[in-house]
């Protein structure tokens, strides 16, 4: 009928599709419980204590990123490999578990403040077979800390 | 980027004797690195040092020690990388292949290996709308995955068909060769082992199983074994006519 | 000339709703279509390793293209002084942006990575063309709706001078998106059948007969819904001209495209492959762009038939936007299709195909994306004309 107007078409049309959209995207089941994330049992502290790594994590490794991409700086105490390395969690096989298991460190947390990961889409989300003997960095450099909380201020500015 | 950029990432020493295979570093001035003993002349840098342009890496493929048939350096990229068949040909991701070549007139038929020439003058870094496809400062030519759209218009200018795009989702990476749905990939002469002063996959692969036909190196050092393969007779590059001066070069082809 | 008075779409037929309604589906289904290869990968289409882009990218292209040639009716009223198309100018500068919006919506949907689009806003890497195209496409948006605004708000229209300056801005704009579109593909030093300087003066002559094309199809529709000839006969006349002096233009060009390459020994056999061996790009070629899409219409346009020459336009219309969609098809996959050379002189083979002509199947997710951006462009350009008065009243009288 022509008095419907064009605008309450489109915007049904709208709803229509964004409902699709969601019960593709919507993942079935129940509530997510609060996560309790494993901490690995190698070192008390990595990088930074847990605080500052729940606040700044993603900081860092966008940071490590760039320079690790275009200029070749691979030191291993901000890259993403060694997280992945030493957060590994291990599975009911006794394998470290990969970022699709509910399991995975990063996924605990992730999954409940529904905040998506991209590195995983690309990275390896568990260590190689060999690389896991690699073990934990350096628990404190002081130095690093320093120079690291430095960073963060400076960006924070 | 702040002027303390450096100075946050501290040396870490065991990774670095760790990566390097060994291989014992003295910095006595800034940029001066002495070896002490290593595996190969490409030499480790420090890891908390960017690449410079003081080193260009380099390839020489010597096609008459490059048997039929022989596939030693593409399994070994494919085992190094990750990347493998998924029965799909036409959209699985080929790092490196090798091509048979046909002179239409005798018929004589010989194998070379075809990979990214990581030129000095890339056309994929040229087109790219986000400058995800860069080279490095030491001339390798790499995507840029967090930054890649997709768009596959780097793979359009790319006259080596050097480029794959990843059709399907992976969760079987490799650590040291990171590749995701959606993003556009290449050889990367094995960047993360070039880094730790070790030499790519293939060309590793082909001196221990193969012919020994290509050697790597830095380009820029007249010393360097590829430096001095190259000086000592003729190669060629493909697609010379275009200019891009490659950093892949091919001897009898 | 008398005031032209202009007019919202008011009374609708039950034909435009069913239309309207088409279109929201097809829309609806392009979105479904890019959820699914967003969420599968690119696998899920016919698109590969050899042929990089497909049919988004056919109705993309197409869809730029015809963005900047619909605006050709409003440049020609203000810039040439041709009062007589100034009552569709309106509808022309409308249809422009809504043309483009709905090619850029294809080519986005089809990144592999569209959720990074906010990336390439971001980040640009001034070399590429590519990034060039976004500030293009981003400023032929922003200065048509300046040129909409200066023609249609009541204090502005008076100005003449600020029409004037706009619309020599938005001519000369578009003419450089055009150019850019076309070194898309003239840029590509690596495939010999993209590689040429023509690529952009073809894509202009091609911009200015799809843009028309599109623009008369819209106003014929028009005049049915409103029961009213949007068109006078003297207009039907100059738009049946114009359309046969860019198809000409068009074709003009394409011929010396081919002829060019076909001249030069090395590109003998990538040009043969066009025009005899390319299997479907070849019948595409002289089946689709050169009879169904040029020959046959203009054979339409000197012939002068039926219906005082409005069902014979809308005929021809039709067959010159066929016919831009196969020409996009052929210059697109077909340049894609032919092997690169990569060993000059020798016959080549490997696990990669090289030496083989690239292999595509369109599927049907790539297709519903491809085509809902021209349902994208329609809805636009329906609520447009909805909301606001971009169409004359009536046909406006003789001078």
């Amino acid at each position: 009928m022509a008095a419907v107007s064009l605008r309450r078409v489109l915007l049904a049309a709208l709803v229509v599709v964004g409902a699709a959209f969601g019960l593709l995207k919507a993942e079935a089941g129940e509530r997510t419980p609060v996560p309790q994330p494993v901490k690995p049992a190698a070192a008390e502290k990595c990088v930074a204590d847990t605080q500052f790594m729940r606040r700044n994590h993603m900081k860092m490794l966008l940071h490590q990123r760039d320079e690790t991409v275009h200029e070749g700086i691979r030191t291993k105490q901000f890259s993403l490999a060694n997280c992945v390395s030493c957060h590994a969690v291990k599975g009911a096989d006794g394998k470290p578990v990969a970022y699709s298991d509910p399991k995975h460190f990063c996924r605990t947390c992730h999954s409940y403040a529904a905040v998506r990961v991209d590195c995983f889409e690309c990275h390896a989300s568990r260590p190689e077979e060999k690389a896991k003997a690699a073990n934990a960095s350096d628990s404190s450099h002081d130095p690093a800390l320093s120079a690291l909380s430095a960073h963060v201020a400076e960006m924070k500015k | 980027m702040s002027d303390g950029g450096n100075d946050m990432i501290a040396p870490d020493r065991r990774a670095l004797l760790k990566s390097a295979v060994g291989l014992a570093t003295t910095t006595i001035a800034p940029g001066v690195t002495l070896y002490a003993f290593g595996v190969t002349q490409a030499g480790a840098k420090p890891a908390d040092q960017p690449v410079t342009s003081a080193k260009r890496w380099g390839l020489l493929i010597d096609i008459n020690k490059c048997p039929p048939g022989c596939d030693k350096c593409v399994t070994a990229c494919s085992e190094e990388n990750g990347w493998k068949s998924s029965g799909h040909p036409e959209t699985d991701a080929q790092w490196i292949r090798k091509v048979t070549l046909r002179d239409p007139r005798t018929g004589a038929k010989r194998e070379a290996p075809a990979m990214c020439q990581h030129c000095a003058s890339p056309p994929c870094v040229d087109v790219c709308p986000t400058g995800a496809s860069f080279k490095r400062a030491d001339g390798i030519v790499l995507v840029d995955k967090h930054i890649c759209i997709g768009c596959r218009y780097c793979m359009m200018a790319c006259p080596y068909k050097a480029r794959s795009f990843v059709h399907e989702e992976h969760d079987d990476q490799k650590v040291e060769a990171p590749r995701g749905k959606g993003t556009v990939e290449s050889c990367t002469f094995c960047v993360s082992r070039v880094d730790a002063g070790r030499i790519p996959a293939c060309v590793e692969a082909c001196a221990a199983k193969a012919g020994a036909a290509m050697t790597f190196g830095d380009l820029n050092d007249p010393a360097s074994d590829v430096s001095k393969a190259l000086a000592a007779g003729a190669s060629a590059q493909i697609r010379a006519d275009l200019g891009l001066d490659p950093g892949v070069r091919y001897r009898n082809l | 000339m008398a005031k032209v008075k202009f007019q919202t779409l008011d009374e609708t037929s039950a034909s435009f709703w069913a239309l309207v309604g088409l279109h929201v589906l097809l829309v609806a289904l392009g979105l479904g279509a890019a959820l699914y290869m967003e969420e599968h990968g690119h696998i899920v289409t016919g698109m590969n390793n050899q042929i990089v882009w497909g049919l988004p990218h056919v109705f993309a292209v197409f869809l730029i293209v015809s963005a900047s040639g619909a605006l050709n009716v409003a440049s020609v009223s203000s810039v040439f002084n041709r009062l007589a198309y100034k009552p569709y100018a309106r509808l022309s500068g409308i249809l422009a942006i809504a043309l483009l919006a709905g090619g850029l919506a294809v080519l986005v949907l089809d990144l592999g990575r569209p959720e990074r689009l906010i990336v390439a806003i971001l980040k640009h890497n001034f070399k590429s063309i590519f990034a060039w195209n976004i500030y293009l496409y981003t400023g032929f948006m922003a200065i048509v709706a300046a040129y909409l605004f200066a023609m249609m708000d009541r204090r502005a229209s008076q100005n003449a001078t600020l029409g004037k300056s706009i619309g020599w801005l938005a001519f000369a704009w578009r003419l450089i998106l055009t150019t850019g579109t076309g070194s898309i593909f003239g840029f590509l030093i690596a495939r010999e059948l993209y590689d040429s300087a023509i690529m952009a003066p073809l894509f202009i002559s091609a911009s200015f007969l799809y843009g028309l094309a599109f623009t008369v199809l819209v106003l014929i529709m028009m005049s049915s819904e409103t029961r009213a000839e949007l068109m006078t006969e003297e207009m039907i006349g100059k738009f049946r001209g114009l359309l046969a002096i860019f198809a000409l233009a068009t074709l003009f060009l394409t011929i010396v495209q081919h002829v060019t390459r076909l001249y030069s020994t090395a590109h003998m056999d990538a040009e043969m492959f066009i025009l005899r061996d390319g299997g479907i790009y070849t019948l595409m070629f002289w089946g689709g762009q050169i009879l169904l899409g040029t020959l046959l219409p203009l054979g339409l346009l000197a012939a002068r038939g039926f219906d005082g020459g409005r069902r014979g336009l809308t005929l021809t219309s039709i067959l010159f936007l066929a016919g831009g969609v196969a020409q996009m098809y052929v210059i697109i996959i077909g340049g894609q299709a032919f092997p690169l050379k990569i060993f000059p002189g020798y016959e080549v083979s490997s696990s990669f195909a090289d030496g083989a002509i690239g292999r595509y199947i369109p599927t049907l997710p790539e297709a519903l994306l491809g085509i809902s951006g021209i349902s994208i462009a329609m809805l636009l350009t329906a609520v447009a004309l909805r909301l606001l008065p971009f169409l004359p009243q009536a046909a406006p009288e003789k001078a």
